[in-house]
């Protein structure tokens, strides 16, 4: 190889850097387009649950704490009368409260319990087994919760096991949800 | 002039009664309201380190989101507990992970955050440097011989 055919090879591998450089970047940027950046990985999973004792909404006379619980897998549903992503998420609910795969606890989030009465009256179903209600959010800081709805799956041990945050829909239940149960209930 | 002193000191006794009561009040360890004011500093301090989860980009000291002043109060109450403040962000770090707090701290999943930019800057001195030697070494290579320099020199003249 002469010393000029030499120069060239080394010219178009210079010429390859800044292609390559902007590929690289065209990746990640491609990848930022299908990450929500509001979805914060949950340091709780394979966490205990919280412990906690709450009021049930509609009972003045019950509370619930998670140790009743235990030996079953378990949804945690955060949910408020104010919240209108729960609005959208409610007929999923209600659909997955129907196929009895686990009981659905609902965590009424900084909320007037009568609203929340008001609101569950008028969704058309109440999917959940029971309700308990955390007034102040003191609760939903143990649990990391920063918007609603979130949903925690939980397993007989009362581990957290999954995090769901935003909405269910039917595509995450049936790809994400009912596969963690159908693993955890074995 | 004696009866209304008579009349003033009863006055006085009692607004000293309401300082106390006031004072009393903030003594307590009630979280919802404003402590004294070496409390309310920590909390400006901690507060201005940790993020505000809902709204991602601010601090939960300049958030006014219902979970940041929900935040804050958890923090008051526990810097009126006595908690160092290491304890009170790992407290949040446990629950909302590291994504808590504003500053990343430094530990292998942030390596590449770090010392990425450190690397960079060093590969790109490397580069600088390699190109100066070559460049220079061309120039010492490119010496004209005498013939060349007295032909150029008759061509100038």
């Amino acid at each position: 190889m002469t010393e000029i055919a030499q120069r060239k090879g080394a010219g178009t591998l210079r010429l390859a850097i800044p292609l390559v450089v902007f590929a690289l970047l065209v990746f990640f940027l491609w990848r930022g387009l299908w990450r929500d950046p509001r979805e914060v990985p949950s340091a709780l999973i394979d966490k205990p649950a919280p412990d906690f004792t709450l009021p049930v909404l509609g009972d003045a006379t019950r509370k619930f704490s998670p140790a009743e619980y235990r030996g079953k897998v378990w949804l945690l549903n955060v949910w408020g009368s104010w919240c209108i992503s729960c609005q959208v998420e409610h007929p999923s609910l209600l659909s997955l409260a129907k196929m009895n795969a686990v009981p659905i606890v609902g965590f009424d989030w900084k909320d007037k319990p009568e609203a929340a009465a008001k609101w569950l009256a008028q969704q058309g179903g109440d999917p959940y087994a029971l309700s308990v209600t955390d007034l102040d959010g003191r609760v939903a800081i143990d649990y990391g919760v920063y918007g609603a709805p979130e949903t925690f799956v939980i397993d007989r041990q009362g581990v957290i096991r999954m995090k769901h945050i935003g909405p269910l829909d039917e595509a995450s239940i049936k790809d994400k949800l009912l596969p963690m149960i159908r693993k955890l209930s074995q | 002039m004696s009866v209304r002193r008579a009349f003033a000191l009863p006055v006085i006794a009692a607004l000293f009664a309401l300082c106390a009561a006031v004072f009393a009040q903030t003594g307590t360890y009630n979280p919802d309201t404003p402590a004294d004011p070496a409390t309310e500093q920590r909390l400006r301090n901690l507060a201005g380190e940790l993020r505000c989860l809902v709204c991602q980009n601010q601090t939960i000291a300049d958030s006014n989101a219902d979970l940041a002043v929900d935040l804050r109060r958890e923090v008051r109450k526990q810097i009126l507990q006595g908690k160092r403040d290491a304890e009170i962000k790992d407290y949040l770090v446990a629950r909302y992970g590291d994504f808590v707090l504003y500053k990343p701290p430094v530990q292998a999943n942030t390596a590449a955050l770090w010392f990425g930019p450190l690397v960079l800057l060093v590969i790109g001195a490397g580069i600088w440097v390699a190109l100066v030697r070559k460049r220079a070494a061309k120039v010492a290579a490119n010496t004209v011989s005498a013939e060349d320099e007295q032909k150029a020199k008759s061509l100038l003249q």
